[in-house]
């Protein structure tokens, strides 16, 4: 439960942060946004499993589900590169507004 | 394993595709070497998958299907690479894309930009993973494999606004890659797994995981542009170089399409449920599509509406779900990355020569290049459905499909809809080929009219410049390809209904990853 309420307050301040016109503020969005999947995809393994997963170390009826934790870790990588490249993109014209100006 | 010889098994040469691209990429970026070896080193690794490709075709044409469980883990917990029909089928028109966008890039220069090779070659390794993973969080990986290179491209290359252009691209990608791991998340949380042949069928029984890979699909749909959903893809599309552009139509767009048309296959077993919803979604895109491209007035924003509407076309054959409308999919699938990619690769070539794309300032091109209006002439001719070319195939395919399961509105929507593609390719046929040059420059205009009198003669008004062989030579090879699979088409219609018989009965497919 405290999870998914998390997961709720995360995506609508994301929401609100990503409806914003500076690009630095919609990158907050994203990076809320993030967090947010990043924790659906670890209650996806059972938050009532918490033990260490580890060889002969955990009973298999305990240890927590390992996959969830190696996803999560891929996708803050990826997060994290897209992040800094948007940080960038930010930066390069004169202005962070994403208003239309054309 | 049983062989006298301790050689791996063939398919154990799969992750090799991906590796291939990677590992040259990463020494392209760490050794500077010679432009000649660097352009030779750029072209390779998508020769080496052409002909790969080409030899997956031949061992899969009969519907075996090769797997490779990545370092011989148990089926079903490993990292699967499957090539069936249908991947082996994209794999080669992948290559040969990759090959002759490549080639354009090199001719037009966009490959002297900073780690233009090293981009390119990650962008290909990431779309040939999305093609043999049979894993949906791997799949998700290598999205963002092909995704990253493709920021880098657009904001490298390209008009002035393709900042701008690379904002909207980025942040629309980001978002539904998100959303694509939230779906991931909670196909995991419901069924246990993310490996396709684990999860064959389980979307069609359980309305769980049919929410998860719906929000999978959702996501996919939103990088494949389907409407609603396709706002992004005119302003960003239209804002990088031409060599570009061609590259991701060819591959972005339609590497989702391939994982729509997979998982709605294998995960929900082309459940008759929801198929309405797609018909209607797509029937639309075909319609909204077209209607967004009469107000356009350059060459390249008119194509990249075509495509949305085309993507229309393509999806229809998965929404059918019977086997002619699977097969008409797939075949159009591979016309449409060649027959795309060759227009925005002629008009890409004016593009460069003239300066610019814009409708009402060319005119008279296809007296000066007669063969370059050929070229465009066919592709053009092909994307609208007219005969020889490879589109009549696919469309009399996919009409014959939509009637065939009762979908008259969507047969209708089709055919109409090729009448208006029809009419906006003659609009840039007539305004960019045909007619007088414009007399922008005051003075007489007539004297570029024609290009036999080289020199001029010292008037202000210069002579046109021409475009290069080497310019012409990439959007010509994918014509004549349409051409060909027009007269030849029994060869992709057979191998296309190989791989829909895949789509109808993946249990060959899951038989091979469990294994």
């Amino acid at each position: 439960m405290t999870l998914a309420i998390t997961v709720g307050v995360l995506v609508s301040g994301a929401v609100f942060l990503m409806l914003q016109r500076g690009l630095v503020r919609i990158i907050l969005g994203f990076v809320l946004l993030g967090q947010a999947a990043n924790l659906i995809l670890m209650s996806a393994g059972g938050t009532y499993l918490r033990a260490q997963p580890l060889l002969d170390y955990t009973p298999v009826d305990q240890a927590s589900d390992p996959l969830p934790q190696a996803f999560v870790l891929t996708a803050i990588v990826i997060a994290f590169s897209i992040t800094i490249y948007m940080l960038t993109i930010a930066t390069a014209g004169c202005s962070d507004d994403t208003e239309d100006r054309s | 394993m049983n062989t006298s010889l301790n050689l791996p098994e063939p398919t154990a040469y799969l992750p090799l595709l991906i590796v291939l691209p990677l590992a040259v990429a990463a020494a392209l970026v760490l050794f500077r070497v010679p432009v000649r070896l660097e352009r030779a080193l750029l072209l390779a690794p998508g020769a080496l998958i052409l002909v790969a490709s080409t030899g997956l075709l031949w061992l899969v044409r009969d519907g075996t299907v090769l797997a490779h469980n990545v370092a011989l883990w148990q089926g079903g917990i490993a990292i699967p690479l499957v090539v069936d029909a249908f991947s082996a089928l994209m794999l080669w028109a992948t290559a040969l894309l990759v090959l002759v966008c490549t080639a354009f890039a090199i001719a037009v220069g966009d490959d002297r930009a900073a780690y233009f090779g090293p981009l390119v070659l990650t962008l290909s390794a990431g779309v040939v993973g999305v093609l043999m993973t049979a894993d949906v969080f791997n799949m998700f990986v290598f999205i963002e494999v092909m995704l990253l290179p493709a920021y880098g491209l657009l904001a490298m290359l390209g008009s002035r606004d393709r900042i701008r252009a690379g904002r909207v691209y980025v942040t629309v990608n980001l978002l539904t890659s998100t959303i694509f791991l939230a779906g991931v998340a909670l196909v995991y949380g419901t069924a246990g797994t993310v490996n396709l042949a684990a999860l064959a069928g389980a979307a069609a029984e359980s309305p769980a995981v049919a929410t998860g890979t719906g929000v999978i699909i959702l996501a996919l749909s939103v990088k494949a542009a389907v409407v609603p959903v396709h706002g992004w893809l005119a302003p960003s599309y239209t804002n990088t170089s031409a060599a570009v552009t061609a590259l991701l139509s060819g591959l972005h767009t339609k590497v989702a399409i391939y994982a729509i048309y997979r998982l709605y296959a294998v995960v929900f077993d082309g459940d008759t449920r929801f198929l309405w919803i797609g018909v209607a979604a797509f029937s639309l895109t075909m319609l909204i599509g077209v209607l967004g491209a009469v107000g356009e007035n350059s060459t390249r924003s008119i194509l990249v509406f075509h495509m949305v509407s085309q993507i229309g076309y393509i999806l229809l054959g998965a929404a059918l779900f019977t086997e002619l409308g699977l097969m008409a999919g797939i075949f159009y699938l591979i016309h449409n990355m060649f027959v795309k990619t060759s227009l925005f690769l002629s008009t890409g070539a004016i593009e460069h020569t003239h300066g610019t794309g814009a409708l009402d300032r060319l005119g008279g091109i296809a007296k000066r290049e007669p063969l370059l209006g050929a070229v465009f002439l066919a592709a053009a001719l092909s994307l609208s459905g007219l005969p020889p070319f490879s589109g009549f195939v696919a469309k009399v395919t996919l009409v014959a499909g939509a009637l065939e399961a009762g979908q008259w509105e969507a047969a209708a929507t089709a055919v109409v809809v090729s009448v208006f593609t029809l009419m906006s390719m003659m609009k840039i046929w007539g305004s960019t080929f045909w007619g007088d040059p414009p007399k922008e420059e005051g003075g007489d205009g007539d004297t570029g009219n024609a290009g036999e009198d080289a020199a001029g003669g010292g008037v202000a008004i210069q002579d046109p410049p021409r475009v290069r062989t080497a310019l012409l030579l990439p959007g010509l090879v994918l014509a004549l390809l349409t051409l060909a699979l027009g007269l030849g088409a029994q060869v992709l219609l057979s191998l296309s209904a190989q791989a829909a018989g895949h789509l109808l009965d993946p249990s060959t497919y899951v038989e091979a990853v469990l294994r």
